[in-house]
């Protein structure tokens, strides 16, 4: 099934000159391995394609059931040499929640996400 | 030695609300209230106050706040970290003396004052023996932007507070000092910590970072099951409940709003997050993949498990300098067609500007409504939008192109496609970009200064 990481995570974002740091936090511990496998550098870049011009680091915090990405070159110039409406990055939580993740039928069963 | 202290986080930045500080006194116990006042480029702000006025240069909400609170700080042995001395730290305990005086409280207290961090003065010093203070960002060096800089200020830690308390003061105020040695110093000053005690001067850290933003930690900006967060109009800012082994408990005053639960302090843990291992600041490097975290009662998260290393051999530097103008102009169509109307807007906009031979190092639009904060990832707007803002955003060095591109958007309601409004504000306003700049200086090179005053 397909799922939308709305459904698995919750998030939070801020800035660091011209990168965001968006940290990814799984809404229940069982929910974190999945995460680590699917929610890759990768995955992301290509999610936020357009929006980061440069390269998507990862973290693992498993004490936390979290990641965090940090998304080079994505508010254009940072801080206020930016000219976007976001240029502190706060609303890169939310856009990381719209991803959608394809999880196995009985993965999806088993972590009580099937309805 | 105390069995526990209770810091209070007072303002998230500085522009948080007003009372909060004040509640935080007021409406429970505490030991320490620290109030972080300065952004990244809050300190050329007060630079350029301090230019027109020698005596400015502070957080004049600060000394507002000490006229509020300092008789109940000195009745119920409250001491205050605050780094709310801008560029004009002298000043600013100028200030709060004299509202000392006003209030009958002359010479019933001390007050420490920290400086040492402004290194403006020797900028070309460093750059001659070889100091680039390169660029963390984009490494060029600092020579390149020399003739432009506003401000240069090193962040000091949490030592030369510790140093202040431990010689009596009770309101200490420093110039640019890290938001976590705010919160770090009093434990250090109450548990008599070591130096190299990395794990609990990392303890003591991330406490500094889960109460730093203010209520972002106590239910604010919480994206956990927001809707069910309790009376946010009332919300409760953090308070730290920190105990000598270097363990401590996040909480706020009981009878607040918001909430103190695992998922609002993990939302806050990651906040403003790089490497999770290396967490650098001038008193240690904290590796928040330690940090565990309990429910120890309602509102109450204990935090324990944190590790910590050996302080880097380097501080960073703030530094700002002046890039430029910018200017914001909005306007809103309606439906029908919304949309595509504030794209011919834009279209017309930029023909104009074109035409009129403006340059620009960058010029920006973003449809409000439709795509301005998700962009492509908010996929295609629907025609029945009912309204979208035109959002066109310019910045470059010249100020006179960028004053004539404010002068085009009132007219686009008269001249370009219909059914807009948005424009009672008049033309929009021309900014001086301050851009930040941060650089790295080895630690022998400063000497942060403390001095004790009697009040």
């Amino acid at each position: 099934m397909r799922i939308q990481l709305l459904k698995l995570a919750h998030a939070r974002s801020g800035d660091k000159g011209d990168t965001a740091n968006v940290g990814l936090i799984a809404l229940e511990d069982k929910y974190y391995p999945m995460l680590v496998r699917e929610v890759t550098v990768e995955r992301v870049k290509e999610h936020f394609r357009g929006i980061c011009k440069g390269k998507v680091e990862r973290f693992e915090l498993p004490n936390l059931g979290a990641l965090n990405f940090l998304l080079h070159e994505s508010l254009g110039g940072g801080g206020t040499l930016s000219l976007m409406t976001d240029a502190q990055g706060k609303t890169f939580s939310t856009a990381i929640l719209r991803m959608e993740i394809e999880l196995p039928d009985a993965e999806a069963q088993a972590l009580g996400l099937m309805i | 030695m105390k069995k526990s202290i209770r810091i209070a986080g007072g303002q998230g930045f500085w522009g948080d609300l007003p009372d909060a500080p004040v509640r935080q006194v007021e409406e429970g116990p505490i030991d320490y209230l620290m109030l972080d006042y300065l952004a990244e480029v809050t300190m050329s702000i007060m630079q350029k106050q301090r230019s027109r006025d020698p005596s400015a240069g502070y957080a004049k909400d600060f000394v507002g706040l000490m006229r509020q609170i300092l008789p109940a700080c000195i009745e119920k042995d409250i001491k205050v970290t605050a780094n709310a001395g801008g560029v004009n730290v002298e000043g600013c305990a100028a200030a709060v003396q004299s509202v000392a005086h006003e209030l009958g409280l002359a010479g019933k207290f001390r007050l420490g004052i920290v400086t040492g961090d402004d290194i403006m003065p020797r900028l070309d010093d460093f750059i001659a023996r070889g100091i680039e203070l390169r660029n963390m960002d984009t490494d060029e060096p600092l020579a390149t932007v020399r003739d432009r800089i506003q401000s240069a200020n090193v962040y000091l830690g949490a030592w030369p507070m510790v140093e202040a308390l431990n010689r009596g003061a009770r309101i200490v105020i420093t110039g640019r000092a890290t938001d976590t040695g705010l919160t770090l110093a009093p434990m250090i000053h109450e548990f008599g910590w070591a130096a190299d005690d990395w794990n609990r001067l990392a303890s003591g850290t991330i406490a500094g970072h889960i109460i730093e933003c203010g209520a972002q930690s106590s239910g604010g900006n919480c994206q956990y099951e927001w809707r069910s967060i309790p009376n946010l109009a009332n919300v409760g800012f953090p308070i730290i409940e920190a105990a000598p082994d270097g363990t401590f408990v996040v909480t706020k005053h009981k009878g607040t709003g918001g909430w103190v639960i695992i998922p609002s302090i993990k939302e806050q843990l990651v906040y403003e997050m790089g490497d999770p291992h290396e967490y650098l600041t001038p008193d240690c490097v904290a590796d928040f993949t330690t940090v565990q975290l309990e429910y120890e009662g309602t509102d109450r998260v204990r935090v324990f498990g944190i590790e910590g290393r050996p302080a880097t051999k380097f501080l960073k530097v703030s530094i700002s300098y002046s890039a430029g103008y910018k200017a914001v102009g909005t306007l809103v169509y309606s439906w029908p067609e919304a949309y595509e109307k504030a794209q011919a807007a834009d279209r017309i906009l930029r023909t104009r500007l074109d035409r009129l031979g403006l340059k620009f190092d960058q010029v920006l639009t973003e449809f409000v409504g439709v795509n301005a904060v998700h962009g492509p990832l908010a996929g295609a707007a629907s025609a029945e939008v009912p309204e979208v803002q035109l959002r066109v955003a310019v910045r470059g060095p010249n100020r006179a192109a960028v004053e004539r591109f404010t002068k085009e958007i009132a007219p686009l309601v008269l001249t370009g496609p219909p059914g807009v409004t948005g424009f009672a504000g008049g033309r929009p306003k021309v900014e001086e970009i301050v851009a930040y700049w941060p650089a790295l200086i080895p630690k022998e090179e400063i000497v942060p200064r403390v001095e004790i005053i009697e009040a």
